[in-house]
């Protein structure tokens, strides 16, 4: 069934590529969203089973998967109003989906495989499809954007490889060649540590690239701002989701060794140092997309802190990443109307947004609201659970500068939105706006609703897949 | 035998240390390759057919023909001037890989490892830092592929060292990887010097937070 989905996936992609039916394009992506819930109703009803050896249904790879197939409709969509109203010929609409539909492929492939070069190839997927995504406009500044991500992403890719072949040297000394993650974790006590760590810091560097962390997160930002707002929406939430996993699975294993402490604090580091650089250019950046993305890094860190902190925080680690994928797509969807009423990105020329589109301002303040983990969201609950894990095991002083950095972090941000929402623009002509249909908010607000009851008031099974998610993990 | 290969490809990181010429470089870049190849046939022991000619592709067709053709066809289409450009002179980028060299010795000597052939090692470490500091030094971007090739290279010796057998689909994976970075990387330099007239790294600095 694996198999067969992503035959269908990609040779759905392969038929938007080649035919430039406007009906057939829109059919055929209709189609395969219906393909990608299929495929997730499917996963659920085979719980916990293995499919071609490298696919297990597991709780994690569920729960992301769900996630994911819930983004990709209002991604669809707003795809194509984006498409519609930049008047798109048929070729460049065809690459854009065929490219968005691979995208949305190998990040729920990745999230299902349960072997680490498995990951690892469909990672490499992902990034040639979003070099298509993020080349999208065929200006300059795209060009850049593309070039450079590609470039890191490729070296990134490469990173992960040394670490699976330092991986593989630690595990062969255990005597075995499978490096699934299942076969890891039950001879973890026999791995070399001196290959595990090597294998350890090549591996986490190479997927801070998809995640969005200290060192390699210059590439994401880039992606982020260049390609169109609905494909960055992908790439801002469900594809740091894929970073995640891979370094999630592996971190599950080494947890189980006697380097446990020491990648703990590895992980600490990278991501207080993504925090701190993330206040930093929130306080700078004038772009609005830019800064979102520099959001979605700050959260990054705060998710790796709840996991070297562990305790509850491995819990609220995974509950924070879903969270925030639904709130940060939808901020992302949401900007597509911004751009559409301002025709800039920058914030001086950007304002008053209330006047022009309440109803798109209301999901803008609701955002705002979310993303800063004030009380209504639901990643309030997740943020809280993880400062208090952070306090449990005694890190109070990471816990007083990281909690600083994030008061400067919401007074940037809110500066910012503050702005768009209620001061006017000097010069804005205000004739010949366009009328938007506030029904293109809808989706926006059911991803933020998503995400604040996911996090107030939690189904029993969610929770139950979440702890099972972590159920390996050293209490 | 294999050691003296081994020893022949640290050498061309030297002698692409101080080339002065985008195609000396190119050239290094497929004798790389050729060396790879012998240092895989002498080095495996039991060899199909199968495997044979996926190592074949993967190191005669892609690294020593495809890739280089591809960079020169790329160096003549956007008109690239022949001079490396480096930013440091090349007695100081000299230095620096022998310091390379040298460190990556060091540290594979303290490696307490009786299974691991050091050698292999060696090379593999002072391949990927020579590979960074490749991209890190020169002004146009094509030697940014070249000096990701360089990083392959020496990953590729990495696996040889790890010696068991990787799974198929890694090596699968591994092509695909070789292949597709290097020929969106391509298309997308193709581009660039369509776009920017120039391909100078200098190019690339427009993207801006404010």
């Amino acid at each position: 069934m694996t198999l067969l989905y992503l035959i269908v996936a990609f040779s759905i992609g392969i038929g938007l590529f080649i035919n430039r039916n406007k009906k057939v394009n829109y059919s055929l992506v209709g189609l395969f969203l219906l393909v990608q819930w299929g495929f997730t109703i499917y996963a659920c009803y085979r719980f916990n089973s293995t499919e071609i050896d490298y696919f297990t249904f597991d709780s994690l790879g569920i729960l992301l998967m769900i996630t994911l197939s819930i983004i990709a409709i209002p991604a669809a969509i707003h795809s194509g109003i984006y498409v519609e109203k930049h008047h798109e010929n048929p070729q460049a609409r065809g690459i854009y989906f065929a490219a968005l539909i691979s995208l949305i492929t190998a990040i729920g492939a990745g999230y299902l495989a349960n072997h680490i070069a498995v990951i690892w190839i469909f990672t490499e997927i992902t990034t040639l499809s979003a070099s298509a995504l993020i080349y999208h406009h065929r200006n300059k500044l795209a060009l850049e954007g593309t070039w450079k991500y590609v470039f890191i992403c490729a070296l990134s890719i490469t990173f992960v490889f040394i670490g699976i072949l330092f991986l593989s040297i630690s595990m062969e000394q255990g005597g075995s060649t499978d490096l699934s993650f299942r076969n890891l974790l039950t001879n973890s006590s026999k791995l070399n540590t001196f290959w595990l760590r090597l294998a350890f810091v090549f591996i986490f560097t190479g997927f801070t690239a998809k995640l969005g962390l200290v060192p390699m997160f210059t590439a994401g930002i880039d992606a982020k701002d260049k390609a169109p707002a609905p494909a960055g929406a992908l790439l801002a939430s469900v594809l740091m989701n894929l970073g995640f996993v891979g370094v999630f699975r592996f971190y599950i294993v080494i947890a189980n060794t006697p380097l446990h402490h020491w990648a703990n604090m590895v992980i600490g580091i990278a991501a207080f140092l993504s925090i701190f650089v993330a206040t930093v250019y929130m306080i700078k950046v004038k772009n609005i997309k830019r800064m979102l993305a520099y959001s979605g890094i700050e959260h990054m860190g705060i998710v790796m802190l709840g996991i070297a902190a562990g305790g509850i925080g491995y819990y609220a680690a995974i509950l924070h990443i879903i969270l925030h994928a639904f709130v940060k797509s939808s901020l992302f969807f949401q900007f597509t109307q911004v751009y559409r009423i301002f025709q800039n990105k920058s914030i001086y020329h950007v304002g008053n947004y209330f006047k022009y589109n309440s109803t798109g301002a209301m999901v803008l303040l609701l955002g705002f609201i979310s993303a800063t983990a004030m009380p209504p969201s639901g990643m309030f609950v997740s943020e809280f659970l993880i400062f208090r894990s952070m306090f449990e095991a005694n890190q109070i002083l990471l816990l007083i500068s990281v909690l600083l950095l994030l008061t400067m972090i919401i007074w940037a941000f809110g500066k910012n939105i503050f702005k768009i929402l209620f001061i006017p623009v000097v010069g804005f002509d205000e004739s010949n706006l366009p009328v938007i249909n506030p029904w293109e908010s809808f989706s926006q607000f059911i991803l933020i609703g998503l995400a604040i009851y996911l996090g107030l008031n939690p189904p029993l099974e969610f929770v139950k897949l979440i702890e099972e998610s972590v159920q390996f993990l050293p209490k | 035998m294999i050691d003296v290969l081994l020893i022949i490809l640290l050498m061309t990181l030297f002698y692409m240390a101080i080339a002065n010429r985008m195609l000396t470089y190119i050239k290094v870049l497929a004798f790389q390759g050729i060396l790879l190849f012998f240092v895989v046939f002498i080095q495996l022991k039991d060899i199909t057919t199968l495997n044979l000619v996926l190592i074949l592709l993967e190191t005669i067709v892609f690294k020593s023909l495809a890739v280089p053709f591809f960079l020169a066809y790329i160096l003549k289409r956007n008109n690239i001037t022949r001079e490396a450009e480096p930013y440091l002179p090349n007695f100081v980028s000299l230095i620096i890989t022998t310091f390379i060299v040298v460190i990556t010795i060091l540290l594979s000597h303290s490696i307490k490892d009786t299974h691991l052939d050091k050698i292999f090692f060696v090379v593999a470490l002072s391949s990927l830092f020579f590979g960074m500091y490749l991209i890190a030094t020169r002004r146009k971007i094509i030697t940014h592929v070249m000096g990701y090739m360089v990083i392959e290279n020496g990953v590729f010796v990495l696996s040889l060292a790890v010696g068991n057998e990787m799974p198929m689909l890694v090596n699968l994976g591994i092509m695909l990887d070789i292949f597709a970075s290097v020929l969106i990387l391509g298309i997308f330099l193709n581009k660039i010097g369509d776009v920017f007239k120039d391909v100078d790294v200098d190019q690339l600095t427009n993207l801006k937070d404010y």
